[in-house]
């Protein structure tokens, strides 16, 4: 139940009573909610807005930030229970409440003063202000640290000039969490949605996570008022968001890889050829149960992670390990299940090949699989190999 | 408005369930229980009808100490407070009955709303069974009811049609699938449930009435046949008829 009929290790009795709720109420809204309407969405390439309010309702957005905030105040299992949900669904679901949660309104809330808190956090929570997150350019992707966007001083705040790329949320988006240089340090700007200067074309053509919003964000001459700059300095600042985001996908990879399992699994027993089904074979026995050993490793590392993380224990490298790992073994497992599938897994009846082009995005953002190998090479050799 | 709904726990639709050494229980271990389904309706309706008429909602179940997840799921849907009923070990649906009335009458209720039925043993029995020992009006299986200050008039659903019935509270009633839409608990009040009282009652001490002599599961795997219009073909569907099916 817990680990959606996939629980081979008894983690669900691991869990508190609260953790176990969450899980189930995430789990009948992505049945009740996503998965009926998710696949037109997907060929039609449109986010299906209607979803962020019912997600709102629900109390997924800063899970767990304080109540007082409008947020739900749970801690870092049910965050990730919640993500892993959530991407069963869609990867596209889930990368919209990690967005929303992670990369804004985690950083509003750890480096935003008590005012710009007040202003943002219950809003973006109901979901009446959509943000999005830009750190990527379109000559700095996985070297951030070479970004051209800056900021100069003027009076009472910041001119921002440059442009960001492959910004999730990018057009939808009330307030952009912005991070541009200012003398040569990174500091994170709110830009809000209207501020003349400020323009956020979408960008088209994707094959993966087409129910998502990707966008551009332009900025020409914006002027930034001095309140909405946010109180840190130098990488750290994206980099602590993006710690918070990964933990989420290393839980919602576990969702992807869950609904092509389970799909595979009943899919083998009922699919006869050679007048048996195709679950009496070998080959077919073999690929299922790497699918079950797989993702039951995955579950084993989110849950240790999520107690750590909730201990205040847990270190970004570890997290690199589970995004690395968890995101590989979901592709590796939407591939063999698209095999599987025979014809069938090409079609849109079937979650199978939404969710391996999905994963392909997930793959390369929030670090691609190859920097999180450099991230755990630098940290056990103690030798960067970056550059 | 002073509501109690009763709950249940079941096992998860999706268990496979097992018979246990003593041939009249189901196995319980490796089996996750959940909220009765039908009890989801019951507390729905208990949640409209506090937010329409004001008043408190009151979970209650008869049960043991892993009763009490469904319990914090009644809490975290809205209910204001639980009750754990204590359970004897052989206890059948009087011994429940009785249990929940005597606590109901120290409460007394204006109403009391349980599922149309239990998914695990479907004796559809403890709605009339919890009116009669209260000496209070019953009505099961409704799908469809208004409230017009103290009377009632409610539809529910009979063989080929419906058929609608009035009374007034206080009174029982049980909840038919499609009385409503249960929310699912929303995650900032699942943390607040947290907060929230679960009170523990002892249950009442009735022997059961009823004994349970065996239980069994139905035959698995079913397949089909098909068979085709030659001679062969007919003289095949004679002999499976007569020496498999057994009905010929
Ligand atoms: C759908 C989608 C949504 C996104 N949403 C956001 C968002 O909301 N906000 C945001 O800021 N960004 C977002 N991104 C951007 C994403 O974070 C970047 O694409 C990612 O960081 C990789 O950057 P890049 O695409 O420029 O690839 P590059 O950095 O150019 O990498 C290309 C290849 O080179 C490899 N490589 C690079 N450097 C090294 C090295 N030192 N050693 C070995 N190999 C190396 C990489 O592993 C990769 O295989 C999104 C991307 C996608 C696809």
């Amino acid at each position: 139940m817990a680990i959606h009929g996939c629980d081979y290790m008894g983690i669900y009795d691991l869990l508190s009573p609260e953790e176990k709720m969450v899980q189930e109420s995430v789990s009948d809204f992505v049945d009740n909610e996503v998965l009926p309407i998710i696949e037109k969405h997907y060929q039609a390439g449109t986010f299906p807005m209607h979803l962020a309010e019912k997600m709102a309702e629900l109390g997924v957005f800063g899970i767990t930030l304080p109540q007082e905030y409008g947020c739900a105040g749970a801690n870092n299992v049910c965050y990730g229970l919640a993500m892993q949900e959530l991407e069963r669904g869609d990867s596209a679901v889930r990368s919209f409440a990690s967005v929303q949660s992670s990369l804004v309104m985690y950083p509003i809330y750890t480096y935003g003063s008590e005012e710009i808190r007040r202003k943002w956090l219950p809003k973006l929570a109901s979901v009446q202000a959509i943000g999005c997150f830009g750190l990527t350019e379109p000559d700095f992707g996985s070297n951030p640290s070479g970004m051209i966007t800056n900021a100069v001083k003027i009076d009472g705040g910041y001119l921002l000039n440059g442009a960001k790329m492959w910004i999730t949320n990018g057009t939808l988006a009330d307030v952009a969490v912005v991070w541009a240089k200012f003398e040569g340090k990174v500091r994170g700007f709110l830009v809000e949605k209207g501020m003349k200067g400020f323009t956020a074309p979408e960008m088209k053509g994707k094959h993966s996570l087409r129910a998502s919003v990707t966008s551009e964000l332009v900025f020409q001459d914006v002027e930034i008022p001095e309140e909405n700059v946010l109180n840190v300095e130098g990488l750290r600042g994206p980099l602590s968001c993006l710690t918070q985001a990964r933990y989420g996908i290393s839980w919602g990879a576990i969702g992807a890889a869950l609904a092509c399992y389970e799909s595979s699994l009943n899919y083998a027993k009922s699919r006869i050829q050679f007048d048996k089904p195709i679950a009496s074979f070998q080959l077919v026995q073999e690929k299922l149960v790497y699918m079950l050993n797989e993702i039951t490793k995955a579950q084993l590392l989110c849950y240790h992670l999520g107690r750590l993380k909730d201990a205040g224990t847990m270190r970004p490298q570890q997290v690199s390990m589970a995004k690395r790992n968890n995101v590989d073994i979901a592709i590796q497992i939407a591939r063999i299940a698209r095999d599987l599938h025979g014809a069938n897994g090409i079609l849109d009846e079937y979650p199978i090949m939404r969710h391996a082009n999905n994963l392909e995005s997930v793959r390369t953002y929030e670090g691609t699989h190859d920097i999180h190998t450099l991230i755990l090479g630098a940290d056990i050799t103690g030798i960067q190999a970056f550059s | 408005m002073n509501i109690v709904v009763c709950v249940s726990q079941v096992p998860d639709t999706t268990t496979k369930i097992a018979i246990g050494a003593d041939g009249k229980t189901i196995e319980k271990s490796g089996v996750k229980f959940i909220l009765n389904p039908y009890d989801e309706y019951a507390i729905e309706e208990g949640l409209q009808l506090k937010e329409k008429f004001g008043g408190t909602v009151t979970a209650l179940t008869v049960g043991n100490d892993s009763s009490k997840d469904i319990l914090r799921t009644a809490l975290a849907m809205g209910a204001d407070k639980a009750v754990l009923i204590s359970d004897s070990v052989n206890s059948d649906t009087f011994a429940i009955a009785s249990s929940i009335a005597d606590y109901a009458k120290t409460v007394a209720p204006d109403i009391i709303i349980l599922g149309r039925q239990s998914i695990d043993y479907d004796s559809f029995a403890m709605a009339s069974m919890v009116g009669e020992l209260m000496n209070l009006p019953s009505i099961s299986m409704v799908s469809s009811w208004t409230i017009n200050g103290t009377s009632i008039t409610a539809e529910r659903d009979i063989e080929g049609g419906k058929e609608v019935i009035e009374t007034s509270l206080p009174c029982v009633i049980s909840a038919q699938k499609g009385l409503n839409n249960p929310r699912y608990p929303k995650l900032p009040d699942i943390m607040k449930a947290k907060s929230k009282p679960i009170d523990a009652v002892a249950g009442a001490s009735v022997p059961a009435r009823v004994m349970t002599v065996s239980m069994e599961l139905p035959q698995t795997q079913r397949r089909g046949i098909i068979l085709n219009d030659s001679e062969h073909d007919i003289t095949e569907l004679v002999r499976l008829l007569h020496e498999d099916a057994k009905v010929i």
